[in-house]
């Protein structure tokens, strides 16, 4: 995909890796485009489009999440608390307030936004670690709230959310046109997160992850930015989380759980941090996991516990980092 | 599950293939049966793959396979997620042509299937979920409950003990829908009876030390402390309670939901006198015996709990409905199965309601001292049977909007 | 009678008192964490499923062998350390130049990995672990009855952290330790195999976990998922003492059981997550937990 060299990526933010797997704007654009035309055919050669659906959902999520961990370089432990926050919100507005689903995933959206916002100021005063652990303490904190509220309905979640009609028009209940909506809500989101890594603001994010207090030093309030960026996050996860209730017509205490976050980020480890493709990779191969072990129910757990195991001992670039480090080697 | 494998392999094969999916469409005569269980969990010993034995011991013993009708099983594992259980049972549906789905676990997953089954037509024959809103509430023309509900383990345990002069209550209760529903039922009946509630405390699930709420439960003096919990929430609280003493101390122990591996796995010394409600007891009579001398060779010596034989014993009653009917047509089916009269060597004969409620006796049952077991798995002796009639809930109380 | 709160004392001192019989198990599992991430800078996630390795041992000596609790209390322990010492030579070993987040990812897998593949073995329902005759029985306390096996735990915990300290900080080979720690390459000058002796603390470490679970199989279900439930709270205890503090995470853990015991007396449904509004407040006031210092 490009032909920058690459240096062992060493660091969790695999600053090095970022060049390698970050192509260039028409490499970029190509690579969208072939990635959209393949989606779009999927469901008329024979791939089931629900879980097309629940992969692409999964894929933004990966996606926002990637944005803070491999541009930012903070790792959240909680990540859950937006993409079910959303979840429940858009559920409810829907269900109860009888939202269109346009305004019940906004609704979603806002919520997780307003959230983020709040988890943020808190917890970009950490760094490392100690930014993971307050974000797992206060999903933790978020998730005791959705399992006490009523309007949650404990373990048995918001069921029999209604799909409704997008604008009007679009009438949800039908596969293929719900499956085309959320395709759309996820390229947005792509191509969201690229242009927001490749503006200005993206660019001050990298020197803030590379070295903060020169960044600080060079006049860029660096608090600001990472908040900017941990609120985008938030939001996007959030589109992804309400996305999900109104495909699965179900909002559940699942999507708040901590293992919901531990799930994002192998997600994004295993397609490769800070690389743009990498976190959709990542979400596709864990979600066709996910099915074909289904069947064989016993082995989930040992199986994606090897994966944690054998990606951070043997490709810690991820699968896009790694083929993109084999491909530039290749021709360099 | 074949559908996705075939997505997977590649874009350009798959066109061959989804010409090779219509012609599955119409060959009607094969009934496919989906187990849709916990096979990774909680509840993995006393459902999980035990219901998948269980179903295909359903095939072999109705013959039916010799009759003609080609006969599939698949199953898969939720993971107790409501999200997971709707996508599977959706895509079985959808692509795979699965007929009826089995078992179902866990209250959460089962609502979600069964919201997916009502939409899609088919058929849900759920053993494993507790949740007695399946037949209420949330009742389907869809569904048949099997085995047993929250509302069910209320009445039983909870009028049995107070009959007994267990009058006085504490609720150690799983801070969860299912444990709420649990203590609510229960709470009715104690009160109804003529008892009454001292306290209550909600824990946690998946807590480890009880021994806080335990010395609580102490302190109120109540003669019963009811175990609102399931899993290994139950398990420890009564291996904990035997540790304070509050068997010696003169309380009872009233377990709410508590299945035959859980009795297992705590051992008789620690889970003796211990009262409970199931609607199934492999050493019921010959029948019973017979079949837990089959089963439980082929499923790690565990013999089967009272969800494993309901999910035998649904699928035996859904072959002849659809004999009778000579259709898998969902919606059709399950009216026919109300129609039908059951008989069955596990559970006997019965009858199922219109809202989808099988109604059959329910067993009060006392576990054995360790002196009184003479075998494995010699575990219970019944106190009292509760006729069918007496034993769930009564059609006019569910607020089921199929029945008005 | 005397009343706090609209609770009886009498009562809320038994409550005091289970908090800090819970603290134990609390104490013991953090130290083993705040020992390895002191010298490996490695978050072991996978010290649940060590501890649960340990509950089970002691089940598989007792239930297979006829080996009893005592001997289960030495056997289990070293080795489930030998198995940490593999796991540290063949996979922890080469992650010690990177960022420590790659630990916790590593650890975490392997612990899925382990508990699954005792589900696997053992299903899901767990299995009975006897409690040793010597301890049948109760103390009376007047205002409680103390199971003798509870006051064992107290007491045994007690011993082991409070020496595990007092090596650590008052003995030479402890001076080498944190000696390693701060500057491994000039301990290694000095003529001590570095190398081994962060292997031997790895083992030790998980030693301790699996000593933890030895003492819990009586009192608690021996079942895979006991330690997953487990290591967030002990987490959450090492966070919150100071990562990488002996003495804070010894303290830590007695004071949280205590406060844990307490919300379970005045609002049970949160007993679980009482621990992380501490910890997030404690973040935010001291960044490096109570007893920590930034590093």
């Amino acid at each position: 995909m490009t032909a920058e060299p690459v240096a062992p990526a060493e660091s969790v933010a695999p600053k090095a890796a970022v060049p390698a797997a970050d192509p260039s704007t028409r490499a970029f654009a190509v690579a969208t485009l072939v990635m959209a035309a393949a989606l779009a055919a999927a469901p008329w050669v024979g791939v089931y489009p629900v879980f097309l659906m629940k992969a692409l959902c999964f894929a933004l999520f990966a996606c926002a999440f990637n944005l803070l961990i491999g541009y930012a370089g903070l790792l959240s432990f909680g990540h859950a608390m937006f993409f079910g926050t959303a979840g429940y919100l858009s559920a409810h507005a829907a269900k109860v307030w009888g939202f269109p689903p346009e305004l019940a995933i906004l609704t979603g959206a806002a919520a997780s936004t307003l959230l983020g916002t709040v988890v943020g100021v808190l917890a970009i005063r950490r760094q490392g670690i100690y930014f993971a652990m307050i974000t797992l303490a206060i999903a933790q904190m978020v998730f005791f709230f959705y399992l006490q509220t009523p309007f949650t309905g404990g373990e048995d979640g918001i069921q029999s959310v209604p799909r409704g009609r997008m604008f009007g028009v679009l009438d949800l209940t039908q596969v293929m046109v719900m499956y085309y909506v959320v395709l759309a809500i996820f390229l947005a989101g792509f191509v969201a997160i690229r242009r927001v890594i490749h503006s200005p603001f993206g660019q001050v994010l990298k020197a803030i992850r590379e070295n903060e207090p020169r960044a600080i030093s060079l006049g860029y309030d660096a608090d600001r930015y990472k908040l900017i960026a941990f609120m985008l996050s938030a939001a996007l996860s959030g589109v992804a989380g309400a996305t999900k209730a109104i495909v699965f017509q179900l909002a559940s205490l699942t999507d708040v759980q901590w293992q919901m976050s531990g799930e994002v980020v192998l997600m994004t480890l295993l397609g490769g941090m800070g690389t743009v493709f990498g976190p959709v990779v990542g979400a596709f191969t864990i979600i066709s996991l996910e099915h074909f072990l289904a069947e064989r129910g016993q082995w989930v757990t040992v199986i994606t516990g090897a994966i944690f195991v054998v990606c951070v001992l043997a490709f810690r670039r991820g699968i896009v980092g790694e083929l993109s480090a084999w491909w530039t080697k290749r021709r360099g | 599950m074949k559908a996705f494998k075939r997505g997977l392999i590649s874009l350009a094969v798959a066109g061959a293939l989804a010409a090779g999916a219509a012609q599955a469409q119409v060959s009607d005569n094969v009934i496919k049966i989906g187990v849709l269980t916990d096979m990774s969990g909680l509840y993995a010993d006393l459902s999980g793959p035990g219901s998948t034995l269980a179903a295909r011991m359903a095939v072999e013993d109705s013959g039916i396979e010799k009759r003609g009708y080609k006969v599939e099983i698949v199953s898969a594992d939720h993971q107790n997620k409501a999200d997971v259980g709707a996508a599977i049972a959706r895509q079985w549906y959808d692509t795979d042509k699965v007929d009826v789905i089995v078992d179902v676990p866990q209250s959460a997953v089962a609502l979600a299937v069964n919201q997916v089954t009502k939409e899609k037509g088919k058929v849900l024959l759920d053993s494993g979920a507790a949740s007695s809103d399946l037949t209420g509430k949330a009742c389907s023309p869809n569904t048949i409950h099997w085995t047993y509900d929250t509302w069910m383990l209320a009445n039983g345990t909870g009028s049995a003990i107070v009959k007994t002069g267990g009058d006085s209550w504490f609720f150690l209760t799983a801070d969860y829908a299912f444990g709420h529903a649990l203590e609510r039922d229960t709470e009715a009946v104690v009160v109804k009876s003529g008892g009454k509630v001292l306290g209550k405390v909600r824990h946690p699930i998946n807590a480890q030390d009880f021994s806080s709420y335990l010395l609580q439960a102490q302190a109120s003096k109540a003669k019963i402390v009811g175990l609102a919990n399931a899993g290994g929430d139950t398990i420890n609280s009564i291996k904990q309670a035997a540790e304070f003493g509050i068997m010696k101390g003169g309380q009872s122990l009233a377990g709410l939901l508590v299945f035959i591996t859980d009795v297992n796995s705590l051992g008789l010394p620690t889970a003796q006198g211990l009262i409970l409600t199931e609607t199934f007891y492999w050493d019921m009579n010959d029948q019973t015996r017979a079949f837990a001398k089959r089963f439980a060779p082929q499923y790690k010596g565990i013999h089967p709990t009272m969800v494993h034989a309901g999910v035998y014993a649904s699928l035996l009653h859904y072959f002849k409905a659809v004999e009778a009917l000579k259709s898998d047509d969902g919606t059709k089916v399950v009216a026919k199965m109300k129609e039908m009269p059951t008989d069955d060597p596990l559970f006997g004969k019965g009858t199922i309601r219109a809202d989808g409620r099988k109604l059959h006796p329910a067993y009060l049952l006392e576990v054995k001292k360790p002196s009184e077991s003479k075998a494995p798995w010699d575990y219970y002796k019944v106190r009292a049977t509760i006729p069918a009639d007496q034993a769930f809930r009564p059609l006019k109380d569910g607020e089921c909007p199929l029945v008005k | 009678m005397t009343e706090l709160f609209g609770i009886p004392l009498q009562a809320l001192l038994g409550q005091l008192l289970i908090g800090l019989i819970n603290g134990a198990f609390y104490a013991m599992l953090s130290l083993g964490l705040a020992v390895i991430f002191g010298l490996l800078n490695i978050i072991n996630f996978t010290h649940g499923a060590q501890y649960m390795m340990g509950a089970f041992g002691a089940w598989f000596l007792l239930d297979k062998l006829g080996v009893p609790y005592w001997w289960a209390l030495v056997i289990a322990p070293i080795a489930i350390g030998a198995i940490g010492v593999v796991i540290e030579r063949t996979m922890l070993s080469k992650l010690y130049k990177l960022d420590h987040l790659y630990g916790l990812l590593l650890t975490f897998g392997l612990a899925l990995v382990i508990q699954g593949l005792f589900q696997n073995e053992f299903g899901s329902s767990g299995l009975p672990y006897r409690l040793p005759t010597e301890f049948a029985g109760a103390f009376d306390l007047g205002f409680m009855m103390l199971p003798r096996y509870r006051a064992w735990v107290v007491v045994a915990s007690l011993v082991v952290c409070l020496s595990t300290w007092y090596v650590i900080e008052r003995t030479k080979l402890g001076a080498y330790l944190r000696a390693a720690t701060e500057n491994p390459a000039v301990v290694q000058a000095f003529g001590i195999n570095v190398p081994r002796m962060v292997t031997l603390t790895y083992g030790f470490g998980v030693g301790l976990a699996a000593l933890a679970g030895v003492m819990a199989a009586p009192i608690y279900q021996v079942s895979p998922q006991m330690g997953a439930n487990l290591i967030i709270v002990v987490f959450a205890v090492v966070v919150i003492g100071g990562m990488g503090s002996i003495l804070g995470s010894i303290l830590t853990g007695f004071g949280l059981g205590i406060i844990e015991g307490l919300t379970k007396v005045f609002y049970p449904e949160a007993s679980n997550t009482v621990i992380f509004v501490i910890m997030v407040i404690v973040l935010l006031i001291r960044p490096a937990g109570l007893f920590g210092r930034e590093r």
